[in-house]
């Protein structure tokens, strides 16, 4: 049972349960909207899930262990320990339970917004599947960000080195290196990578919106889309938020997760949560046998 | 690809060649109107997107190059192994070599999202990548052919630069004030050529079974992911490169008719028939090793070719135009220079239907199941069809190909031997 084994294994540390209001707008804070703070504050008020009223044929999702909040406090925990690291000895590694994802997309959306992601790019698409027939099925979401392969094939494949793996495990992109030319796409096993095309969503009104003209902070920098400007005509890619991460927050899809069914920290730390799930016998990577080393573990 | 070649004599304009004159000047200027739009909107207005990223131009590259390394191949026949019933065509597969070359990098350059950083390949260039490796290759190949081009073209240009008009002209400049066309000069540029072509065959072989392997060595596109890639390109380039110098043996020569001229496409005939056959086999080795194990993400891109929604590309445009008729006229009328021409000018411009179904099926499979539905935004799909913008930024390169082809065989002293031409 996933959710024993999460239980037992991702025990709040003490006083987690009676979060001080102060901790839980810190919490609130670093997640980077008070939309979380609101969230997590439903969460704690609501401890016991509701009776399940549903008809026999569905089934009730499975209590968050503890509640959702001690999830996000330990996982900021786990964030601090590494950051205070340094950056070769972090691994970061993300965990999703596709038993608790309940295909929302929140996570898509929240990557979008954090990223200030343009049309036709996005990092985090969530895969929806319908597997067996009425009355006995279900559906399926994957949630499918950037693997950050340890063996990563879009690597070697770059023709002018632009893409790259990072001490912390982190597959970057050199916008102001790269040319363009999508072989990295063409090489990913997992369509985690798309390709500024330059499109606005609000390039037929008549002026473009201003998040539009905000820029993104990626990699160190902010990148404001303007004609032919990087990142416009590049290729771009999940990178586990890195501008959050060296703030001291968790990323964006992490914060968002209404299921709880997204996990980030450092496999390296043996206190960390995402240690104790990649354990877990549920623990599957995508297209283990292409020996890529994936860092995004999922339990089926 | 060759319908808008004048096919009259150059020096009687015909009405032929009046039309042949305007339906260049309007594919110029459409293929104009897509480079502009190329270069202010960007790709935005390109048809292929994240999930398919290479399309049209890429498969156009890919056959333009094999085109190029086919035609170099050809002329080392000549100035390599010495092939002496191929001595006059020599120049000719030079400079066709250097004119699809030159094709080839101006399409993959509109291909790549930032054009002004294509330099970087040469000061940044990972030589884990193949794509590096490539770039690097051809570079060297473009100088190489270009040097060969001075060397073999060098006397007669020398000659040329004592006519009046144009010609003359020409001859002065290109010559770089080496105008000596005496016996030792002559044998010197031989001498030259034949390092240079010894170097160039497997610098060819190099950078087309580069480009093949550039494919193979993919590993996430388990239809890419094949060692016979490489070799296929190669021979495939020198079927269809080949090919393209039967066309404009038999078309645009000077002396046509003659018996010389007619032994001459003769045998490139049968030298085409035999490179198409080999390629045809190694195709039908791929096709059915990939479609028998009917494991569905190496054996539904063959399906896709063949039963898909651009069936058409492999049946009628592959396998009708570009193999069956063209090998039914080759058995058939070998002795036939309009024939055996007409042949090869239909496995040339039809092999570019052999790249799209290299390019574009290796893409088309959801890599992972659900993909295609996950998020829904432009240029986030597993359909493709080129844009007009694509069309008519291909429609500029096979117009300026054309265009310096036509002004080369004019002005250029590129079939000597013949009583029209330039004499030593």
């Amino acid at each position: 049972m996933p959710d024993e084994e999460l239980a037992v294994k991702s025990a709040p540390p003490p006083g987690a349960r009676r979060l001080s209001r102060r901790r839980m707008l810190v919490l609130g804070g670093l997640g980077g909207s008070g939309a979380v703070a609101a969230l997590l504050t439903r969460g704690v008020e609501a401890a016991d899930p509701p009776a399940p009223s549903a008809p026999a044929t569905t089934k009730a999702l499975a209590p968050v262990p503890g509640d959702r909040t001690s999830v996000l406090i330990r996982m900021q925990d786990d964030l601090q320990r590494a950051m205070a690291k340094p950056i070769e000895q972090r691994k970061w590694t993300m965990v999703l339970d596709l038993t608790r994802c309940i295909g929302c997309s929140a996570c898509t959306v929240a990557c979008k917004a954090e990223n200030n992601l343009p049309p036709g790019v996005v990092y985090r698409p969530v895969l929806e599947e319908e597997i067996g027939t009425y009355p006995n099925v279900r559906a399926r979401f994957t949630p499918r960000p950037c693997m950050q392969c340890d063996e990563p094939p879009c690597v070697p494949v770059c023709p002018v080195a632009a893409t790259y793996k990072r001490p912390d495990g982190i597959v970057e992109i050199d916008y102001d290196r790269c040319i363009g030319c999508r072989y990295c796409i063409a090489a990913c096993p997992y369509s985690a990578r798309t390709f500024d095309f330059g499109l606005f969503y609000t390039s037929s009104a008549p002026e473009k919106a201003p998040y539009e003209r905000e820029p993104s902070h990626e990699y160190g920098r902010s990148w404001t889309r303007k004609g032919d400007s990087s990142p416009i005509g590049n290729v771009r890619k999940c990178h586990f938020c890195i501008q959050r991460l060296e703030a001291g927050m968790l990323p964006a899809c992490t914060t968002t997760c209404v299921g709880v069914a997204t996990f980030f920290g450092d496999q390296n730390d043996p206190q960390s949560l995402v240690s104790e799930l990649i354990a877990s016998p549920r623990a599957q990577r995508l297209k283990e046998d292409l020996g890529t080393k994936p860092k995004v573990y999922y339990l089926m | 690809m060759q319908a808008t070649m004048p096919q009259s004599r150059p020096s009687r304009p015909s009405l032929g060649l009046s039309i042949a004159g305007v339906v260049w000047v309007a594919a110029l200027g459409l293929g104009l109107v897509g480079v502009v739009l190329r270069l202010a909107t960007g790709e935005v207005h390109a048809g292929y997107g994240s999930y398919i990223p290479w399309g049209l131009w890429v498969a156009a590259y890919v056959y333009f190059i094999g085109l190029s390394a086919g035609a170099f191949l050809i002329s080392a026949l000549v100035y390599v192994a010495g092939v002496k019933r191929l001595e006059r065509i020599g120049k000719l597969a030079l400079f066709t070599a250097l004119v699809t070359l030159f094709m080839a990098l101006i399409t993959i350059w509109f291909d790549i999202g930032h054009m002004e950083r294509f330099w970087e390949v040469y000061v940044y260039g990972n030589p884990s990548s193949m794509m590096a490796w490539m770039v690097w290759l051809y570079t060297a190949y473009f100088l190489l052919i270009i040097a060969e081009n001075w060397f073999a073209l060098r006397a007669d240009l020398a000659a040329m630069s004592r006519q009046g008009g144009l010609r003359g002209v020409v001859g002065r400049t290109l010559t770089f004030g080496r105008t000596d066309v005496g016996d030792e000069a002559v044998q010197r540029d031989r001498g030259t050529l034949r390092v240079l072509g010894t170097i160039g065959v497997p610098l060819a072989i190099a950078f087309h079974g580069g480009v093949g392997a550039l494919f193979g060595v993919i590993a996430a596109r388990p239809f890419w992911n094949s060692p016979i890639f490489p070799i296929a390109f190669i021979v495939g380039a020198l079927a269809s490169g080949g090919a393209l110098i039967t066309f404009v043996t038999a078309f645009f020569w000077p002396d046509r008719g003659t018996q010389e001229h007619r032994d001459l496409v003769s045998f490139l005939g049968r030298m085409v028939l035999a490179l198409l056959a080999l390629y045809l086999l190694l195709e039908w080795a791929e096709f059915s090793v990939g479609l028998y194990g009917q494991v569905p993400s190496e054996s539904d891109p063959y399906r896709q070719i063949m039963t898909g929604p651009y069936w058409y590309v492999f049946w009628f445009v592959h396998v009708l135009v570009g193999a069956l008729v063209p090998l039914a006229v080759l058995l058939l009328r070998p002795r036939s220079m309009r024939w055996v021409g007409a042949a090869c000018g239909l496995i040339a411009a039809a092999f570019i239907a052999v790249r799209l179904n290299v390019v574009i099926p290796g893409l088309i499979i959801p890599e992972l199941k659900g993909l295609n539905t996950a998020y829904v935004e432009p240029h986030l799909s597993f359909t493709y069809f080129p844009s007009l913008m694509e069309w008519l930024v291909l429609l500029f390169v096979v117009a300026i190909g054309v265009g310096i082809f036509y002004a080369g065989n004019k002005l250029l002293p590129l079939a000597t031997g013949d009583e029209s031409e330039v004499q030593r």
